[in-house]
């Protein structure tokens, strides 16, 4: 297991300098006058001059970045234009939100994603099968920036049973969670479905029935166990791009997470904590696609020996 | 069955599955509204009418007025072109990059491998539409630059799976005959390997097409996508979802127009995909 971490962490270093790079590359080399752009042109030069010099964009970008390299050493990702707060701080207060609500939508996507992906492999080729594979399709293809405003629609503005944006309370949490987590809940199902069918033809399986157990028996305490595992890793994989989800489900919902952060940032214009906001969550993509890794290598050894 | 009669066959396999048709077909419109957009459009896109804004579908305006009294059955035929363009001008980028950076990935192996895959490995590290956010919101919105930021990172599912490809066409007996009787290494590329490795890439291109989509309008709804007062359907949503309880066609209609659009080519990609027989292939 060690050996695998190793050669997980050796190969993850270079990503994880490749992302900084990129992010570092993105902000430094706009094209124009980066201050202008910042300012707008009615600035001054004065002021354009002191930006660029508080931003150290005096100096070659080489210096820039290694300037750049070691504040990321000591944890400092810059200063906000806007709040004059560290972005790191910034960015750490928001963090509990945007991880309640990935949470809340994990929870929702399994909720939906287990029974349905069960039921639909129990019973293949039915009619039961066959809407949720259709309900499956019409969860993949609903973007979140319309899904979020439909059940705004439905159950705040007609139904009055939700708020419709805002954050403190349990009710505040389940429009934001069902619209980041119902794509979530599609791929799953189908990953689950598909997966528990290939179980199910497998020899152990048949045994289990041999000796006695009925066949849902067989299936729930034998093959859902082995079924689950390519679901985990999915999950995981998927934790990225719920992240990155946020980004338009926060926005719609007024959430004071990482994602409404990041847009608030972009309309101010605030670079240094667009970049902050893009590295952390670049970063915590890279971290959790590691911890899927190493988890599935441990629910499935024969992983570590490939 | 010779990858040639395969291809030949193709249209007749997915026309046996149903919904792989009725996607087809959906497809095919949204394709000739897009094109036809000058001559179905009842009204100018931009005309604007500020007495009648946000009215209500009528005989006059069938989908009903924006903000600005805007025709919404124009805007959505002229966002459809917008949509068609995202979507096969990132499509044909990505393609043309990957195919070139996978080939040579896949073909030279090595330190080539190496420095491309690794590549590849950072973008990855940026999930969803991250990246394509970072590029516009440094670049600013305009349909080029959405291009730019969805190119940037789509290509890399096509090179990974395009080297994947190579290397297993690279070990068949007809590449290894070629190589023997002394197939200069280009037409060896692109005569033997590159044929038969192109399947999955057709389905996963057709996916793309529907993620590339739904990444635009998802731009434009956080005002990173084509710039005002270009018809987009993304922006259409984020302009209507200000107006949900007094207009709330101005975000269901542009809204189904999206999601039929992309169930249409899911189910086309699926279709193409079980028909081609290469599920094991794909990511």
């Amino acid at each position: 297991m060690k050996r695998y971490l190793f050669s997980r962490l050796r190969h993850i270093v270079p990503v994880v300098f490749g992302v900084v790079t990129v992010v570092f590359l993105l902000i430094h080399l706009i094209p124009g006058d980066p201050v202008e752009i910042m300012l707008g042109e009615s600035a001054l030069a004065a002021q354009k001059e002191e930006l660029r010099r508080e931003l150290h964009l005096d100096r070659p970008v080489a210096i820039q970045y290694g300037e750049f390299l070691l504040g990321l050493a000591k944890g400092d990702l810059g200063t906000s234009f806007r709040s004059r707060e560290p972005v790191l701080r910034e960015i750490l207060r928001r963090v509990p939100a945007t991880f309640l609500l990935s949470a809340a939508s994990i929870l929702v996507a399994l909720l939906i994603a287990v029974p349905l992906g069960i039921l639909s492999a129990l019973r293949q080729h039915s009619l039961f099968d066959h809407l949720s594979g259709f309900l499956a399709m019409l969860g993949l293809s609903m973007p979140n920036f319309w899904l979020g405003p439909l059940l705004i629609l439905i159950f705040s503005l007609g139904l009055g049973l939700f708020p419709v944006s805002g954050y403190g309370t349990a009710g505040h949490l389940v429009l934001p969670a069902v619209t980041m987590g119902t794509g979530m809940a599609a791929i799953l199902m189908r990953m689950l479905r598909s997966s528990l069918l290939e179980e199910i033809r497998q020899d152990y399986v048949r045994a289990a029935c041999a000796r006695g157990l009925s066949r849902r028996a067989a299936v729930v305490r034998h093959a859902l166990a082995n079924s689950l595992i390519p679901v985990l890793t999915v999950m995981g994989l998927q934790f990225g791009a719920l992240l990155s989800g946020s980004i338009i489900t926060e926005t719609i919902f007024s959430w004071p997470g990482i994602g409404r952060l990041t847009i608030q940032a972009i309309e101010a214009r605030d670079y240094p904590l667009v970049q902050g906001c893009i590295l952390f969550i670049a970063i915590c993509t890279v971290i959790v696609n590691l911890l899927t890794d190493l988890l599935y290598s441990r629910l499935d050894p024969r992983i570590r020996y490939e | 069955m010779s990858e040639r009669a395969s291809w030949r066959t193709l249209p007749g396999r997915v026309a046996r599955n149903r919904a792989a048709v009725a996607g087809a077909a959906v497809v095919l419109l949204f394709l000739l509204v897009a094109v036809l957009a000058p001559w179905l459009a009842p009204y100018d896109p931009g005309a604007q009418a500020l007495d009648s804004g946000l009215s209500g579908p009528s005989w006059s305006h069938w989908l009903g007025q924006d903000r600005l009294g805007r025709d919404l059955l124009s805007r959505l035929v002229y966002g459809a072109r917008i949509s068609v363009a995202v979507g096969l001008g990132t499509v044909s980028l990505s393609l043309l990059i990957g195919l070139l950076v996978g080939s040579a990935s896949g073909f030279f192996g090595g330190k080539v491998d190496h420095v491309l895959m690794r590549l590849a490995d950072v973008l990855l590290a940026f999930p969803g539409i991250l990246l394509a956010i970072a590029i516009t919101s440094v670049l600013g919105p305009s349909l080029r630059n959405v291009l730019i930021a969805l190119c940037a990172l789509g290509w890399v599912g096509y090179a990974r799976l395009i080297r994947g490809q190579i290397l297993k066409v690279k070990e068949m007996e007809f590449v290894q005959s070629a190589t023997a009787v002394g197939s200069p290494p280009v037409r060896l590329l692109l005569v033997h390997i590159l044929p038969n490795a192109i399947s999955p890439v057709i389905v996963e291109a057709t996916f793309g097409i529907a993620r590339a989509i739904v990444a635009e309008a998802g731009l434009s709804f956080l005002g990173l996508g084509v710039s005002p007062p270009t018809p987009s359907w993304g922006a259409m949503i984020n302009e209507g979802r200000h107006f949900l309880f007094v207009a709330p066609h101005l975000t269901t209609v542009p809204g189904l127009a999206i999601m039929i659009t992309v169930m249409a080519f899911n189910f086309l990609g699926d279709g193409i995909r079980d028909a081609m027989d290469v599920r094991e292939e794909i990511r």
